[in-house]
């Protein structure tokens, strides 16, 4: 019997190797940036776009240095707050990284950075009919996800938790349930991740996917970090595949009992 | 607190009879009348680093610079590639 692993992630017409989704924020340089991508072997990183400032070369640094990684690009529309917004920007991120792969984000609280349900559908139906492929930062919404599935989001991305809290898969029944009624959805989860074993428990849900960049890029050691949460992806992902054993209530000897000398009455102290 | 001025001529001093006010990325801008996105972008983006250009919250595709006039109270954004989450 061979090991079910290895198999690609496949989003929309095109299909990587890693599982991994990295973020380019929040680095202390672009080398270490750089340090954290390699050290993750992810093939998607997300980007963002900001209002220029022709002094502060700033930005172009991370931009001359996400090129040099050959990673495929997920441009984002982070902190827009309007349908209007999120189109707007994504039709510039389609001109500047010339893709129309959009991370579609439009925030409807300020304080969880949680997203507006509506606006998110609104934004995600006019952008597929003006043919991006949308890849939709989402809650954990059962109906929304249908709706931006009915939209033509061929791709969700599920928040963990809210963005930059480190707090892991808040709502685990949720989660369970979106990959159980979408079975034929590549879910990736969003945001909200802290540590591996996290990453771990959404690719052993089934997840297709794990995006972060808080969590690596804010690591004492983003490189290291970057690696511990790959390993946990692949391992979540096959521990998947291989089929977790269902849970029992009560214990279950896994030594056999026939044979056993010294035999004793069950023992129940109750 | 008021906001810096920047101060853009793009005309010839011959012809520079009116001026009108516009916000780039914020900042309220003095402008030549009739400026286009072509002429405010080689001011603004001497480097030629890769940006994109919305008007009033319109995008203005890289193909429409040229053809695309600036008018006095308009608000443009420019806006270039950043790391991202």
């Amino acid at each position: 019997m061979t090991l079910a692993t290895h198999t690609e992630l496949a989003l929309y017409d095109l299909s990587f190797k890693s599982r991994f989704l990295l973020g380019t924020a929040l680095y202390s340089s672009p080398q270490s940036m750089l340090e954290a991508i390699e050290a993750s072997a992810c093939n998607i990183v997300t980007l963002g776009l900001r209002r220029q400032n022709p002094a502060n070369r700033d930005g172009q640094d991370i931009w001359e240095a996400i090129q040099k990684t050959g990673c495929h690009l997920l441009p984002n529309t982070a902190g827009c707050k309007s349908a209007k917004e999120a189109i707007t920007l994504a039709n510039m991120s389609r001109e500047i990284f010339d893709t129309a792969w959009i991370k579609l984000e439009v925030i409807g609280d300020d304080y969880t950075l949680q997203p507006d349900p509506f606006a998110l559908v609104e934004a995600a139906e006019e952008l597929v009919k003006q043919g991006f492929k949308v890849l939709p930062y989402c809650t954990d919404d059962l109906i929304l996800c249908h709706k931006l599935v009915d939209v033509g989001c061929k791709v969700l991305m599920p928040w963990g938790a809210p963005i930059g809290t480190g707090q892991g898969l808040l709502n685990p029944y949720q989660l369970r349930t979106l990959r159980e009624r979408l079975p034929n959805i590549p879910l990736i989860v969003d945001a909200g991740l802290g540590a591996p074993s996290q990453a771990a428990e959404a690719m052993e849900m089934g997840y297709d996917g794990i995006l972060l960049n808080t969590a690596v890029a804010k690591a004492q050691n983003p490189a290291a970090m970057a690696r511990a949460f790959a390993l946990a992806i692949e391992s979540g992902r096959l521990a998947y595949q291989a089929g977790l054993m269902v849970k029992r209530q009560t214990a279950s000897a896994s030594t056999p009992t026939v044979g056993q000398p010294f035999w004793h009455q069950p023992c129940n102290r109750n | 607190m008021t906001q810096p001025e920047n101060v853009l001529d793009h005309s010839a001093p011959e012809d520079h009879t009116t001026s009108i006010d516009a916000s780039v990325n914020g900042v309220r801008t003095t402008l030549a009348e009739n400026t286009t996105v072509k002429q405010l972008l080689e001011s603004h983006n001497p480097s030629h680093a890769p940006v994109a250009v919305a008007k009033n919250n319109e995008f203005v595709p890289r193909g429409q610079y040229e053809t695309t006039v600036i008018k006095h109270g308009d608000a443009l954004d420019i806006v270039s590639p950043v790391g991202g989450g």
